[in-house]
């Protein structure tokens, strides 16, 4: 038997060896992908860029400007003197913010009266404008302190600020996105080459015609299947080799856990991918519908409904539940919880057996069909 | 004692009968035709056989086997080679014999003996290293064949081997059938040429699904057409074909080329009356007309088409 697994495993390398097209979506998609979405996907917002209509002109407007603009995360672009202005900047995209400091505003400071500062947002980009109210509102949280603290300080007294929260980001410190998409870029390269390759392996033998001196021989359906993959659970491996070193030297992430856990996930995955992958070659009668199937089913649900990108918390109840149609999801989870947190084996447990279920469900689905199709 | 016999073998495909209770022996060691036009259910059959379909009734035993409790032993003792040469054309000639001979189980010496033996009936002992798509089809096709008999299998089925092969390429392959049947291996052999059925030991002929007739070439022609036939040779064939097939005592007829051949209802009438019908009254120069014994192909047009006119009746 291992014998003849054996022969079906070697065979597919050699031929695998000549066919050009197909290393280069094994070998150099991966790494294309991962550097495009590596540094294309960043939710991190710096340098926004602002105009400032200061109609006070004093030292206060200027301080709390530095204030701003000293951090990376805002660019002063321009002054600007009228109300017009203010609609152009916009409209116009040339800045995503305008400042408006109000005419009286040092003399209010001065005699202890509140002040407003307008600040317009571009609001089309709700991410970043989010974003940028944050920011804004802890920069002037901060100056208003030291503004109060200057005022106590002339009158001899200070400043008791009963509580001062102190946020610590763990696992991802600096809060950079790329720390937390690695893991889905990671899932879904390897699904998608691990679907793709796979399927389009065994349609091109039923294309070609080849799959029928197969199917007179004695080897088992069983001994096909197991001889087709052993390659390719070969080449993800690699693959998830070549990614995590990318990660590495590009983006800086590290594995935190235990590396074995990680090859026992990325088993666990690569077995639903494949089942999914087999499934697709049974219900294909050409590579060019395999390639189509095997795109839809796997690059979509893994770029949109795996958590990659989206969190899965925040869908409809219906869409939560079409998540699972991917195994992409289950293994981001057990990838996030070995790369960014070192997580042991409870951490993901369930994860496992999910994809352990996926897996099963297509192989019976493939048997079923297959069975089918074979007395037409 | 038989290498196949097919008991009421059927096939349904939802409303379509494809193969219709079909029953016959092939005897071990020889050369078996099975002939048909296109669709008339060969391939079918032959997938029954080699235990890639399962009968809708009936059941036939391969090498003792039955095709439809056994099937994993029928394949243990089969070969099998269709008509699209189910070689890996991005391989090698040496990687496909392995590869094939890896699924069957050869190794070691055995498979050296083999592997050897393989390129020789190929006519490629020094090529190994080719790649397998850049062969010419009459050698891919002998290697096709040296790979589908590599763990010597007691039977082998060809479905329409040579479709699409020149004729020395053909006369190549024949020669290596004809080895394969004096060292004791069955074949059972499906095709179109009918000159290649006149190779045959035994003959069986199916139309639509239904075995019309059995026996060697020989018997064949003697049994199913009674009538005498004449070849008739004449300037404007068609429309001598025309004429004649307007005369009561003029039963089938059939245009090979320049030829027409006739099968006569009655047997009283002669050459002389095909002179004075075409020559005399129509000014068609007749060259030849000749009493001559069937061919094969003119058994088989008789025979299918009284099968075809049977089956609108």
């Amino acid at each position: 038997m291992f014998n003849r697994i054996f022969a079906i495993a070697k065979k597919e390398m050699r031929q695998l060896k000549r066919d050009i097209r197909m290393l280069f979506i094994v070998f150099f998609f991966p790494v294309v992908l991962l550097a495009i979405f590596g540094y294309a996907i960043n939710f991190d917002v710096h340098h926004i860029k602002i105009a400032v209509y200061d109609q006070d002109r004093s030292e206060y407007t200027r301080d709390y400007i530095s204030g701003l603009i000293s951090s990376e995360y805002f660019d002063l672009v321009t002054y600007i003197d009228n109300d017009d202005q203010i609609k152009k900047m916009l409209d116009e995209k040339i800045v995503q913010a305008v400042v408006v400091f109000p005419k009286d505003m040092s003399r209010r400071l001065l005699s202890k009266q509140e002040v407003k500062i307008q600040f317009l947002v571009d609001g089309v980009d709700g991410t970043s404008a989010n974003v940028i109210q944050n920011y804004v509102n802890a920069a002037t949280y901060s100056y208003s302190i030291q503004l109060t603290k200057e005022y106590l300080a002339v009158t001899g007294k200070n400043l008791y600020v009963p509580i001062d929260l102190q946020p610590r980001f763990w696992f991802n410190p600096d809060l950079q996105s790329t720390r937390f998409l690695i893991p889905g870029l990671m899932g879904m390269i390897l699904i998608i080459t691990a679907v793709i390759s796979i399927s389009l392996s065994i349609v091109r033998e039923k294309e070609r015609g080849t799959i029928e001196q197969i199917n007179v021989s004695p080897l088992s359906s069983i001994e096909f299947i197991l001889g087709k993959t052993i390659p390719y659970i070969v080449i993800s491996l690699i693959n998830a080799t070549i990614v995590l070193l990318a990660g590495y030297i590009l983006f800086g992430i590290v594995i935190k856990g235990n590396i074995l856990l990680l090859l026992l996930g990325t088993f666990a995955f690569l077995f639903a991918a494949l089942s999914l992958g087999v499934f697709i070659s049974t219900i294909s009668d050409s590579q060019q519908v395999a390639f189509q199937a095997a795109n839809v089913t796997s690059l979509l649900p893994s770029l949109i409904l795996s958590g990659f990108i989206f969190p899965i918390e925040s869908m409809p109840i219906a869409i939560q539940v079409l998540t699972n149609i991917t195994p992409a999801k289950f293994y981001i989870v057990i990838l996030r919880a070995i790369l960014l947190r070192g997580a042991g084996i409870s951490a993901f447990w369930d994860q496992l057996i999910y994809l352990g279920i996926f897996g099963l469900v297509f192989i019976v689905l493939a048997t079923l069909v297959d069975k089918k199709s074979k007395n037409k | 004692m038989n290498a196949i016999e097919v008991k009421n073998l059927t096939k349904v495909f939802g409303k379509f009968t494809a193969v219709d209770n079909i029953n016959f022996n092939v005897k071990q060691g020889e050369i078996f035709g099975f002939l048909g036009a296109n669709g008339a259910g060969k391939s079918t059959t032959i997938r029954m056989l080699i235990g890639i379909l399962e009968p809708t009734y009936g059941d036939a035993l391969v090498s003792g086997y039955s095709i439809k409790n056994q099937s994993d032993l029928v394949k243990q003792n089969i070969g099998y080679m269709s008509q699209k040469f189910s070689l890996y054309n991005d391989l090698t000639v040496v990687e496909n014999i392995r590869f094939f001979a890896g699924i069957y189980g050869l190794d070691g010496k055995k498979y050296e003996e083999r592997k050897e033996w393989v390129l020789k009936v190929a006519d490629l002992e020094n090529m190994g290293n080719v790649i397998t798509g850049s062969l010419p089809g009459g050698i891919k096709q002998r290697l096709a064949l040296g790979t589908a008999v590599i763990h010597e299998p007691k039977i082998v089925f060809l479905d329409e081997p040579t479709s699409g092969v020149d004729p020395i390429s053909r006369r190549n392959f024949w020669d290596l059938i004809n080895e394969l049947s004096e060292g004791g291996t069955t074949v059972l052999v499906t095709t179109h040429y009918l000159d290649e059925a006149e190779f045959c030991n035994d003959i069986i002929l199916i139309n639509a699904g239904k075995l019309i007739a059995q026996g060697n070439s020989q018997e064949l022609k003697s049994n199913y057409i009674k009538n005498p036939i004449l070849e008739i040779e004449s300037d404007r064939v068609v429309d001598s074909l025309e004429i004649l097939e307007k005369e009561k005592w003029v039963g089938e007829t059939s245009i090979f080329g320049n030829y027409i051949h006739v099968i006569l209802n009655d047997s009283t009438i002669n050459e002389q009356h095909i002179f004075q019908l075409l020559q005399n009254k129509n000014g068609i120069a007749v060259k030849r007309v000749e009493k001559i014994t069937p061919t094969l192909e003119d058994v088989f047009i008789h025979l299918i088409e009284k099968d075809s006119k049977k089956n609108v009746q």
